[in-house]
């Protein structure tokens, strides 16, 4: 295996959200990004680049893929993993946010990836602890590290993100998926469109630079890429949308509204999937169109190229 | 070969238009196929069926768009059946009605049985609310884009009002997405509990328990706010008060879209025609004092109320005949509409086509409806009447099943002759 440079590339110690990163900032990621997708593929996957270092997962949410794909990127540098989920902390049994934080810091890790149900929670961390912070969702805040590995897809696929129309669609309101891919993509130069009832739409939504549609098949006219965001179950009973049935008749993505994006447009979806609600299953199945499965391999590579980038210093 | 009806001799009024002129009117296959001064003037139509209007008034059918039926659920009371019976001898050729049944209306299968069963029962034409949220409990929204694909025409808890902001504030924006109608009822539901009269003088005297007027303004105001937060359109069912009225113009000048209506009998009684504890002029909201009759008059004149609908509710001798407070609210209305509206026309209030036009071409231009006009290619919804023959409201002779009217004894000018729904006639006098 080869390592990268080991020159700095980021100007920050942590990854919070998109916000902070520049075009030049994205794109040495998704370079680097780009060697570890080699290595992945790899027989021998690991180097010995983080050999020695402590990485805490600490996740006050539960979530399989996101929590597996930065285990296994630790994993893959030679780094210590250790998983922290709320169940098994001391949070639980009312111990503070920054309590937490101070007894992490004691244990003296290098890389903290946290996931939190509150806004800013990660942002909160970064400033108590002496390690570099990642963050891997805070509320309905950001995701940089799932805006990073969609770039990536997207970028393998396409060449590059001018002149792309990505349509995003869902719930948008929820979703720090959204905040960070909307950001992002239009950063990098693509057209970003909106696609959701307006009960799951942000206040304002507008002034991100994005068009906004309420009728799926004007949304996804002439789309290049489909993004479906995660329709929550305990959303679909009526407080925000009546019901399964009614969001899947307008909102979720079978192929009558596919048809309206442009031929050949791909779907990706950040997963779990609710197959039925917001995609069809021979969509989601459908490799032809379907990018899902690739998303989940360049998490791997994402986060592995973020975890190196962090632990070189800040440029 | 078509079916051809050939009006002469009519003073046709089409509010739409702005047109009120001697002349003619041709249906053909249901629709109308020709109007004018000059029609059938020189010649004698040699069509198959004439009708000599003796230059009474022909009108659009009426919309009357708050009907209250027992169909499903309380068909001994009134079903679809009976109450287009009422319609129809009323002039009305749409109803709209409303979701408060037994099951209530909140699932498109059931807006689809109400389509059949008033296809199969119905004279005139039925137009489906469906609730706006589940069980008109007020906590869940319906399916608001499944249920107007199965032709629901608005989305209402019918006479209730939706106390949860937080609730009205998402069905509102949910309705927004899909460009559905919204229908609210104004009347905050804490502070009329238990009351069956307004607060004031009146109430006191006769011990009635009462809620003030306000209770109608403050939800209409609350309501008009969370328009503007979501670019909902919302029409309130029925007004009372001058407040609400204010309120409502001062929306409209500003530019939202907000509509609403009032109740014949709102126009036309206020708290003292209760009397000695008349039942039958007990309805909800309860009859207001006199200014605010006097406002509802006012705001039909000066269009800030856009439609005049009968607020039909049918109720049976068993929920009637209770002591004040114990009766049940409502009156029927179908048959008295026309009537009870052109009170403002003959008062000097209104001219015969604005009258007209709040029954007419307004509910037709906010429910989205082709009806309500004259115009050429238009269904051939009429109405034939006299504008000037006198009558006494008696229960006895009405045609819907229930017979709770406010208006019994109450002398009217204006009696419907014949009605037509889609060139049909279905009632003549």
């Amino acid at each position: 295996m080869t390592s990268a440079p080991a020159a700095p590339i980021l100007k920050t110690s942590h990854l919070l959200g998109i916000a902070g990163l520049s075009p030049f900032d994205v794109t040495a990621l998704l370079d680097l990004a780009e060697t570890y997708v080699v290595q992945g593929r790899a027989t021998d996957k690991k180097t010995a680049l983080l050999k020695g270092r402590t990485l805490i997962n600490l996740f006050f949410e539960s979530s399989t893929r996101t929590q597996s794909s930065f285990e296994l990127a630790g994993k893959r540098l030679g780094a210590d993993v250790l998983n922290m989920s709320v169940k098994t902390s001391s949070v639980s049994k009312g111990e503070t946010l920054l309590d937490t934080a101070s007894t992490l810091n004691a244990m003296r890790p290098d890389l903290l990836v946290v996931r939190h149900q509150d806004a800013g929670a990660a942002e909160l961390l970064s400033n108590k602890l002496d390690c570099s912070v990642i963050n891997a969702g805070d509320g309905a805040h950001e995701h940089p590290t799932q805006a990073l590995l969609d770039a990536l897809t997207i970028r393998r696929r396409c060449g590059g993100f001018e002149n792309l129309t990505v349509a995003i669609c869902g719930d948008v309101l929820h979703s720090r998926v959204a905040r960070s891919n909307l950001i992002l993509l239009s950063m990098m130069g693509a057209r970003v469109r909106l696609v959701a009832p307006r009960t799951l739409l942000p206040a304002d939504a507008d002034r991100f630079g994005v068009e906004i549609h309420t009728d799926m098949e004007k949304g996804l006219a002439g789309a290049d890429i489909v993004m479906m965001l995660r329709l929550q179950l305990e959303r679909m009973s009526g407080a925000f949308v009546p019901s399964v049935r009614e969001y899947f008749r307008f909102y979720g993505l079978d192929r009558a509204k596919l048809a309206h994006a442009s031929p050949g447009a791909l779907v990706m979806h950040p997963g779990p999937m609710n197959r039925g609600v917001e995609i069809a299953s021979d969509i989601a199945d459908d490799v032809q169109v379907s990018l899902i499965s690739e998303q989940v391999e360049m998490g791997v590579a994402i986060r592995m190229a973020v975890l190196d980038a962090l632990s070189r210093g800040t440029a | 070969m078509s079916r051809r009806i050939a009006f002469r001799n009519a003073r046709l009024v089409d509010p739409a238009s702005g047109l009120d002129v001697k002349g003619g009117l041709l249906v053909e296959n249901g629709r109308i196929a020709d109007i004018g001064p000059r029609l059938f003037n020189d010649a004698e139509p040699n069509d198959p069926e004439v009708v000599d209007c003796r230059g009474l008034v022909l009108a659009p059918g009426l919309i009357d768009a708050r009907v209250f039926t027992g169909e499903p659920g309380a068909e001994h009371r009134e079903s679809l059946e009976s109450a287009s019976l009422a319609a129809a001898a009323g002039g009305v050729t749409s109803m709209v009605v409303m979701p408060n049944t037994d099951p209530v209306i909140d699932e498109p299968s059931l807006v689809d049985f109400l389509l059949r069963r008033a296809a199969a029962t119905a004279r005139v034409r039925v137009l489906p609310c469906a609730a706006l949220t589940r069980g008109l409990h007020g906590e869940t929204m319906t399916e608001i884009g499944l249920l107007k694909e199965a032709g629901a025409v608005g989305f209402t808890d019918g006479d209730r009002s939706i106390a949860n902001a937080r609730v009205l504030r998402r069905a509102l924006s949910y309705a927004a997405t899909f460009d559905a109608l919204v229908i609210s009822h104004a009347e905050d539901p804490e502070l009329v509990r238990d009351a069956s009269a307004t607060e004031g003088e009146f109430a006191t005297r006769l011990g009635l328990p009462a809620a003030p007027a306000i209770a109608e303004a403050m939800m209409v105001e609350r309501d008009i706010r969370l328009v503007e937060l979501t670019g909902a359109r919302l029409h309130f069912g029925q007004i009372s008060t001058r407040a609400a009225l204010d309120a409502i113009a001062a929306a409209k000048a500003r530019g939202l879209p907000v509509t609403c209506g009032v109740s014949a009998h709102h126009l036309t009684l206020n708290e003292l025609d209760v009397g000695h504890y008349l039942t039958f002029r007990k309805v909800r909201p309860p009859l207001r004092c006199e200014d605010d009759r006097a406002a509802m008059a006012e705001g039909v004149a000066n269009g800030v109320i856009d439609v005049i609908v009968s607020s039909h509710e049918p109720q049976g001798a068993d929920t009637k005949r209770q002591p004040f407070a114990s009766a049940a609210a409502g009156t029927v209305g179908l048959e008295t509409l026309l009537a009870a509206a052109l009170s403002l026309s003959h008062d000097g209030q209104a001219s015969l086509s604005y009258v007209l036009k709040a029954l007419t071409a307004s509910p037709a231009r906010i429910f989205g409806l082709p009806t309500g006009t004259l115009s050429k290619g238009a269904p051939a919804d009429l109405v034939l009447f006299d504008e000037h023959a006198p009558f006494q409201v008696q229960a006895e002779t009405l045609h819907s099943r229930a017979r709770n009217t406010a208006f019994e004894g109450r002398k009217f000018a204006g009696v419907v002759q014949q009605t037509f729904v889609g060139g049909a006639r279905v009632f003549e006098r």
